[in-house]
């Protein structure tokens, strides 16, 4: 630990509380009302900013865009757009910006009006891309949890892992969102049936979405968004909150090839990069926000970040050790993940917040004493395209 | 527009003037699967495109597949929202490895049930679904 470089902290959050805004508010909205509460959770504001981080899935030269709209003159510009873990992106891009003396404080953003638009997203539609990729694989109707769900295939043919197995993830996130306020409200605005904690028969006795996948084991599509504020040591210092380090980060990517291994994600190129440079492990980590858009997203994930090893995540998660309460394993998703409590299709960010909150001892699911987080966003699909964000977070 | 409504909702269909993967889908005319492989490194290149991955000085050379392969992984969609294939649920989508190397996502055919007649490491061959311009290459089992 004594080694580790504490150079930029995130100083400010803020999570969008509604989840449903009934087309009221639009998403660069969100981003702006986002951005003021987590300037003001950190004690500072729009002038302050010198560095803006947007993932540019709101509009063409969104750098230019949200430059004018927030009012803000940055010094830095980053329009990292790889999909939901941009965010996990950006935090590390900030990291280098600040540690090499570009920037003080760097402010990300996101917003969505995935549900009340009624964005396809998980079952919609695919097809009538032009990029060469597309062009090749749109014929065949493979919704973005079919897709998903092939990796599952895979993982169970390969290891033996199960529906049950695969459930205790689900189980999990939704023993949290029972815990979160702003959770139980989402799911009451999406109109979720049956609003409890969850068990593993209610699990794999829901209906089948895509094979193996049961509905239970999809996130939600809401509205949401929000923003984190992330500022160099001596910034840090003077803000209303405690400093939340980041240790560490890792970045890749993986894309379809002939022969590869569709059951290990481009987490397995990230995370030992992140770990590396925070200079801890995983069996030192007390909470995981792990991207959960589908459960097989978090066993994989697990298994890459190193938490066990590859093909053992089945077994692994048994018993509910991934609960808060729970000792044998990180807390995961404390808030209610993609799952339970928030997915406007791009949660990367919400990772990132929650591991504040904990770390802070804000979360309402609070593990005592928690002193180390990882945020490790999935951004694209994990059967296919996608990218691999780790941030190692650590308390003051 | 009243024309446009009135059209039967159809398979998302390639575009032959992409440009990377336009000669592919012009030869699925004949249902011949082409894919390519570099003379100068042999690095099999899938998807098709106008460059070699595996070195910089690559010389790209189409050649035929077979036709024969394995299913690497599948689901069986029950829930789509596209106006074909909302239709056409239950339907199995599956990676295929052709013998020759190359893994392309297709939709398995030919079979009763895909809820049970479907499983990883099973032996297909292609089977083209024939339209004016191209095919679409999917699988069956042998």
């Amino acid at each position: 630990m004594a080694t580790q470089s504490r150079d930029a902290a995130i100083v400010g959050v803020y999570e969008y509380p509604s989840r449903d805004v009934e087309g009221k508010v639009n998403p660069l909205q969100i981003k702006a009302a986002s951005a003021a509460k987590a300037l003001a959770d950190a004690g500072l504001t729009w002038s302050d900013v010198d560095a803006i981080y947007d993932a540019s899935e709101g509009a063409p030269m969104s750098g230019l865009m949200i430059s004018e709209y927030f009012g803000i003159k940055p010094s830095v510009i980053d329009t990292t757009g790889v999909g939901g873990s941009s965010y996990e992106f950006h935090a590390a891009h900030a990291l280098r910006a600040i540690r090499d003396g570009k920037a003080k404080v760097a402010l990300l953003t996101y917003g969505s009006t995935a549900h009340s638009s009624a964005m396809a997203i998980g079952a919609g539609g695919r097809g009538g891309g032009v990029a060469p990729g597309d062009n090749m694989e749109s014929f065949a109707g493979q919704t973005l949890i079919a897709n998903y769900a092939m990796v599952a295939r895979r993982h169970m043919h390969d290891y033996g892992t199960t529906s049950e197995q695969l459930a205790e993830i689900s189980t999990a996130t939704r023993y949290h969102a029972m815990r979160n306020p702003e959770a139980v409200e989402a799911m009451n605005d999406l109109e979720f049936l049956n609003i409890r904690e969850t068990t593993i028969e209610d699990v794999v006795g829901s209906r089948m979405i895509a094979d193996p996948l049961h509905l239970l084991e999809c996130c939600m599509v809401s509205d949401g968004g929000g923003a984190v504020v992330i500022a160099s040591a001596d910034v840090a210092k003077n803000c209303a909150k405690t400093p939340v380090w980041i240790l560490g980060t890792g970045e890749a990517t993986k894309y379809p090839q002939n022969g590869a291994d569709l059951t290990s994600s481009a987490g397995v190129e990230s995370a030992p990069v992140a770990f590396g440079e925070a200079g801890v492990t995983p069996a030192e980590i007390d909470i995981a926000m792990i991207y959960d858009s589908f459960s097989i997203t978090v066993l994989t994930l697990l298994e890459d970040l190193g938490f066990c090893a590859k093909g053992e995540g089945g077994a692994w998660v048994e018993g509910g050790r991934l609960r808060f309460d729970q000792s044998g394993g990180p807390a995961l998703n404390t808030d209610g993940g993609g799952l339970s409590s928030n997915h406007p299709g791009m949660r990367g960010i919400f990772l990132l917040i929650e591991a504040v909150r904990q770390l802070r001892g804000e979360s309402s699911s609070q593990v005592n004493d928690a002193k180390l987080a990882v945020a490790h966003g999935n951004g694209g699909m994990l059967g296919g395209r996608h990218s691999a964000g780790t941030v190692i977070l650590g308390g003051d | 527009m009243a024309e446009e409504q009135k059209k039967v909702p159809s398979r998302p269909m390639p575009k032959l003037t992409e440009l990377d993967t336009g000669d592919f889908w012009h030869a699925t005319k004949n249902k011949e699967f082409k894919y390519q492989q570099c003379a100068n490194c042999q690095t099999i290149v899938w998807h098709p495109r106008a460059h070699c991955t595996g070195c910089v000085d690559g010389d790209l050379q189409w050649k035929t597949s077979k036709g024969q392969g394995t299913i690497y992984s599948f689901s069986v969609v029950r829930l789509s929202y596209h106006p074909f294939f909302r239709s056409k649920v239950p339907y199995a989508v599956a990676y295929v490895d052709l013998d020759e190397g190359p893994r392309f996502l297709t939709n398995v055919t030919g079979v009763e049930d895909p809820l049970t007649d479907v499983h990883i490491g099973q032996r297909v061959t292609l089977e083209w679904e024939e339209y004016e311009e191209l095919s679409i290459p999917l699988v069956k089992p042998v």
